[in-house]
């Protein structure tokens, strides 16, 4: 996993609440046996027609809008557990997902791969979208250390992040690295625990 | 202090130890595989040249990606067959049980778990599969995982959890005739809203729950998903207990024994506390039926599509992409497309409810209807019953196994446009195929409507 940089950006905006991963990568692209090159169907069905022409008011599709920040309406990344939505939205160059609720696999997934979801309030969440609307320039700051997004010539707001996550996407380390430094732990685990449930395999 | 949740005891039996913050490490018994979300993690554990920790708690089929149609020939297309061998190649390399296509256990992971007694009582479970879920029916604690935690558990049978809240919902009451599990889990979800359960793990009690059989059960914790949650679990008791038994997978004899005896001590304690609660009457459930484009968004089938939120742009959009419109009824709504499968119910109880509502009667001309049996055993003893002949003179086909147009990642598409009234579990937008409209609805509601061609209320009909 890569480090996850600081950084200020432009925003890609999509005011759309309870956008599934469905939407975000649909099934029928999920026939790869690799992580790569899922950018290119990013929210496939909202992107382009059945014949391959894009659809031109799309956010993606709309010159307007830039960035590698996607603020999305509340609670995105709901539905399947599907991967290949974060690595879809990491391929495509986004590196944060704004919204004011994720669902739980998604977020999980999305830091598992350096692409940090950030909560914000609902206001917050709003008053980014109308600056956006107002001035599709408008950059937004992400400082994960401080963990603070804050919108240029407005507001900021502070962010919640597990510690531990937090120092992996500093690091770009993985949750198998550590795991795979606790294995005299899990070993001990496994001689004492009730085994009933281990029976007939 | 407070006693411990049915949740608590089988979470903390697990927790092997504590990193920073609130993250521990969980040790997960059983692990499920498929091949659409086991590629990557079998790649991963090659390139850090690492062996499968456990091989012997993982167990793989593939369903996802299948064709329901002459699964004895090789797949057609070309992206499918490819990620089929791949997970067969992976299996016969790193050493793990795989039930390919045609092997007599084959089918949705999440019927073939419980099927072959690799679901039991107080274990941990996952699979690379949001419906995971329905493996909490049996009192153990299962969820979904992304590909990178497939990997973590092929590498160490552990991942990195923070424990999620506890809610509990209780319904209590009799059911009113034509009233079934899905209806039950429809109106929960049409309550709490597609988010309502996010960052919980619900348990589901109450005396409605309690007379429920483990199939029923499990219809309910498959849609855990459905408000948010992680998953949905049920306390184990004599029902969880005499399905177990006797299973490939299951313990024998006295191991059997003392296992039920662990199982009955799991159940919450009277004075465990959840962070949420919430409490149905069963009575008030009518049979129902989706509207819009997310799982939240149900009614009674008799209902009218609320107008409440009418002004918001979701809802809408919503509204928009199905062709319908605030206010409007859905009774007597025609469809063209009749979808009975997926993991929440496509069980050999679905296929007899449906058969014996379309017994003696013929489908609707313009109807499209497919019925897809969860699993090869479950195909098997359809067969066996005779159900497919009656399914047949009905003019409905019975397939082979596989998740098939509850995801469309197969040819079983629902083209666009297209009402199709399914028994799976999803009805966002082109779910069942780009530009497809689902009505999710309970597998006798989803018979009714191919046999009138048309949404109808099936407690006028029985
Ligand atoms: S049947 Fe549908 S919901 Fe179930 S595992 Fe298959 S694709 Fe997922």
């Amino acid at each position: 996993m890569e480090k996850f940089e600081n950084m200020t950006s432009r925003v890609v905006p999509l005011p759309i609440e309870d956008v599934d991963t469905d939407q975000i990568i649909p099934a029928r692209f999920l026939k790869a046996v690799t992580r790569e090159g899922f950018g290119e169907n990013l929210f496939r069905d909202w992107r382009y027609l059945s014949n391959g022409n894009p659809i031109p008011d799309f956010v993606l599709n709309d010159s307007t809008y830039a960035g590698k920040i996607l603020v999305a309406g509340r609670n995105f990344g709901c539905g399947s557990s599907r991967e290949h939505a974060a690595w879809a939205l990491y391929d495509f160059g986004f590196r944060v997902v704004v919204s004011s609720f994720f669902a739980d696999i998604f977020r999980g997934n999305a830091l598992n791969n350096g692409l940090l979801p950030i909560q914000v309030s609902e206001a917050f969440l709003q008053e980014i979208f109308r600056a956006v609307e107002d001035d599709p320039s408008v950059e937004i700051e992400v400082d994960l250390e401080a963990q603070i997004i804050s919108l240029q010539g407005a507001g900021q707001e502070r962010f919640e992040i597990d510690p531990y996550k937090k120092m992996c996407l500093q690091n770009g380390y993985d949750d198998i690295d550590y795991l795979l430094s606790q294995k005299e732990k899990i070993e001990a685990f496994e001689k004492k625990a009730p085994r009933y449930f281990m029976m007939g395999l | 202090m407070a006693g411990k949740t049915l949740f608590d005891k089988v979470w903390d039996a697990h927790v092997v130890s504590q990193v920073d913050g609130g993250t521990q490490v969980l040790y997960i018994d059983r692990h499920l595989i498929h091949e659409v979300t086991s590629p990557q993690a079998f790649g991963g554990l090659e390139k850090r040249g690492l062996q499968l920790f456990r091989p012997k708690q993982m167990v793989a089929t593939p369903d996802h990606n299948v064709p329901t149609i002459n699964q004895h020939l090789p797949i057609e297309d070309e992206l499918s067959r490819t990620q089929v061998e791949t997970l067969e190649a992976n299996c016969e390399k790193f050493g793990v049980e795989l039930y390919g296509l045609g092997h007599p256990f084959q089918g949705i992971v999440h019927v073939i778990g419980p099927e072959l007694g690799l679901t039991q009582p107080g274990m941990t479970m996952v699979c690379g599969d949001s419906h995971t879920s329905t493996h909490g029916a049996f009192g153990a604690i299962a969820f979904g995982i992304g590909t990178s935690q497939v990997e973590q558990v092929m590498a160490t049978q552990c991942l990195l959890q923070n424990k999620p809240k506890s809610m509990r919902i209780t319904i209590d009451g009799a059911l009113q005739q034509g009233v079934t599990a899905k209806d039950i889990i429809l109106y929960i979800i049409s309550k709490l809203t597609a988010s309502g359960g996010t960052g919980y793990f619900v348990e589901y009690a109450g005396s409605a729950i309690r007379k429920l059989s483990m199939e029923e059960r499990m219809t309910i914790c498959n849609m855990s998903i459905e408000m948010g949650a992680r998953g949905g679990i049920i306390a184990p008791d004599e029902t969880t207990f005499q399905y177990v038994e006797g299973r490939k997978f299951s313990p024998k004899g006295k191991d059997f024994e003392a296992a039920k005896a662990y199982w009955s001590s799991l159940p919450s304690d009277p004075d465990a506390v959840f962070d949420k609660e919430y409490t149905y009457k069963a009575e008030e459930i009518q049979p129902m039926i989706t509207y819009g484009t997310n799982p939240g968004m149900g009614m009674a089938v008799s209902g009218n599509i609320p107008t409440s939120e009418a002004n918001t742009d979701s809802f809408k959009k919503s509204l928009d992409y199905m062709g319908l419109e605030a206010g409007q009824a859905m009774l007597g709504k025609e469809i063209s497309y009749v979808f009975i499968g997926s993991c929440t119910n496509s069980r050999i109880e679905d296929l007899r409810a449906v058969a014996e509502f379309v017994s003696g009667k013929k489908k609707a001309d313009h109807v499209t209807a497919l019925v897809v049996p969860g699993s090869k055993q479950v195909e098997s003893q359809a067969k066996a019953e005779g159900l497919d002949r009656i399914l047949e003179s009905a003019g409905f086909h019975l397939r082979e196994p596989g998740c098939s147009a509850c995801l469309g990642m197969n040819e079983d598409k629902v083209p666009k446009g297209e009402y199709c009234v399914s028994t799976s579990n999803r009805n966002f937008e082109g779910r069942q195929g780009p530009g497809s409209r689902t009505i999710l609805a309970s597998p006798i509601t989803a018979a009714a409507a191919a046999i009138h061609g048309k949404i109808v209320d099936v407690r006028e009909l029985i």
